[in-house]
């Protein structure tokens, strides 16, 4: 059984008005549990829309989203707990913070859940040493940590709530280049670690095809497909009409093969594209 | 829910009303106001509805716009209503129990006040209704501009002014999305009594205070690096403009004012 299903889901902005806009129109998708999803999309395209309603921030015009199997929706379902189960990190996280202390705004969440401070402590302290936030910086006022720092400290509060899905929305955004790196290994590592489903929302394919298990892309409010990631960047033309570039290498390697050489799947991270002209070379001289 | 709010709202449309000068609208709205509170008799009422209905058909709002702007005000009516009623003593008594009292010149007064309120509203409303805040505060520069020679800083006023209004829709969409990301973390803003409402409204208020200040700064760095200097030597995106529609419609205002104040003066 998927740990999450979204079953026909549509959400209409400002129905009734000459403002009507359909961001989310009938889309069907099953999230299995332990993936690493990441969704893609250019801007408009009803990702932030579907993550809001996969937590049931927001109520869908139409349509169903299941949490382990029973409609979050329903007369006698709990949303506030579906929320602590579902995660979900909003774009630029640190305006968020709010809290004296890093500790007590990691806390917030946990608190809400209403478990005991020992419990309490060892999730703020697992949380902040996931995301690299040293503990003397804890006892620091959110405001006074750098840029980086409050957007990770930011994303420890909703760790803290160990939800069985964690959903983040651009969690790199207006981050340098290392920034994004660091936040992109630690979220992979806090996958790996706790087994948890992990969605990762990017416009960026860059970003996301080095982590994740499965790609999930949308247009126009719909889904075009969701695959693996090797399957989705086999198409890369059409995903090149939607405004979606593929990451640099696998466009490369797309080059190659118009050229006539031989390349056996896809390739899109660097190192793999290493391996594979590495023993291209050995391998075949004449054929290059 | 936070976009419901219609405070300052303006519809865009083409009509007479929407056209007019914005300074021309103000002044009107002024004469209106002095002429809804002109004396203790209906005379004044009716002026103000005859002028409300004419004003509505004129700027093609639909009514249904004027009713919605007075929902806000639904408990401040029922509560002035409430003390005209009881309070405003005088005439005839229909009832009596300890303090409380009903009196023929109570029930007056407080149908007298819930019109004058519905119409002061929907009047001023109207304003808003046609006229951008861009080009309201502008009028409103225009207007002050004489008590420049008193040294009062009217340009800087009307910047203030201006801002402000700017921002209200943008702060009205940052606290939807801090309060949605509260929520996202479990935060509670729907239950509980008042002190745990007040309470929980701290996650939001904190983020949100804070991120008015950042705009500020930034706001005012951008200003100062494009030579923001004040009103002096700048000249104007939008010029205001009178015509003869607004003579017109000032005079049949002032006239309309005239009507009712010598209406008053002989009914005495």
């Amino acid at each position: 059984m998927p740990v999450l299903e979204a079953i026909d889901l549509t959400y209409t902005y400002s129905i009734g008005t000459p403002f009507e806009k359909t961001a989310v129109d009938h889309v069907n998708l099953q999230i299995e549990q332990g993936e690493f999803v990441g969704i893609i999309g250019h801007t408009g395209s009803g990702k932030s829309t579907l993550m809001q309603m996969l937590n049931g921030l927001l109520k869908p015009t139409s349509g169903t989203v299941k949490l382990d199997g029973r409609d979050i929706w329903e007369k006698t379902a709990d949303r506030r707990a579906v929320r602590f189960q579902v995660g979900l990190v909003f774009q630029y996280p640190e305006y968020q913070l709010f809290e004296e202390t890093v500790y007590k705004d990691i806390a917030f969440g946990p608190r809400n859940m209403g478990l005991d401070e020992k419990e309490i402590d060892r999730r703020v302290r697992e949380t902040a040493e996931a995301v690299g936030l040293k503990p003397e910086l804890l006892e620091q006022s959110p405001y006074a940590l750098s840029g980086g720092q409050k957007r990770r400290a930011a994303i420890a509060g909703v760790m803290a709530m160990e939800p069985k899905v964690l959903i983040l929305d651009e969690p790199t955004a207006g981050l340098d280049p290392k920034g994004r790196t660091k936040i992109l290994t630690q979220l992979r590592d806090y996958h790996r670690r706790t087994g948890c489903t992990v969605m990762l929302v990017s416009h960026s394919m860059e970003d996301v095809a080095k982590y994740v298990s499965r790609l999930l892309v949308l247009s126009h409010a719909q889904v075009v497909c969701y695959d693996t990631p090797s399957a989705v960047f086999a198409r890369g033309d059409s995903l090149a009409e939607m405004g979606l570039a593929l990451p640099q290498i696998t466009r490369i390697f797309h080059g190659l093969r118009a050229k006539g050489v031989e390349i056996p799947d896809e390739v899109y991270t660097v190192k793999y594209g290493a391996e594979q002209l590495l023993a291209l070379l050995k391998g075949g001289e004449g054929k290059c | 829910m936070l976009k419901d709010i219609t405070l300052g709202q303006y519809f865009p449309m083409d009509s007479v009303v929407h056209r007019m000068d914005a300074r021309f609208k103000i002044v009107i709205t002024l004469l209106f106001l002095v002429m809804l509170f002109w004396g203790q008799r209906v005379t004044a009422l009716i002026a103000g509805f005859v002028f409300v209905v004419i004003a509505t058909a004129c700027s093609k709002i639909p009514p249904k716009m004027l009713v919605k702007s007075l929902k806000p005000i639904v408990p401040i009516l029922i509560f002035t209503g409430f003390l005209n009623l009881f309070f405003f003593g005088g005439g005839t008594v229909y009832w009596e129990w300890k303090f409380l009292k009903l009196t023929e010149q109570g029930v007056q007064a407080s149908v007298f006040m819930i019109v004058r309120i519905c119409l002061l509203i929907a009047g001023t409303s109207l304003l808003t209704y046609t006229t951008s805040p861009i080009v309201l505060t502008d009028a409103i520069e225009s207007l002050l501009s004489p008590l420049k020679k008193l040294k009062l800083p009217v340009h800087e006023l009307a910047m203030m002014m201006s801002i402000a209004l700017r921002f209200i829709p943008t702060l009205i969409e940052e606290t939807d999305k801090i309060m949605a990301a509260q929520k996202a973390r479990g935060a509670d803003m729907e239950s509980g009594g008042l002190i745990q409402r007040a309470k929980s409204l701290v996650p939001v208020l904190i983020p949100l205070l804070v991120s008015a200040f950042r705009r500020a700064e930034e706001l005012a760095l951008a200003m100062e690096c494009r030579c923001y200097h004040g009103g002096e030597g700048r000249t104007r995106l939008r010029v205001l403009k009178s015509g003869l529609r607004d003579y017109i419609a000032l005079a049949l205002t002032v006239l309309l004012l005239a009507a009712v104040i010598v209406i008053n003066a002989v009914l005495g």
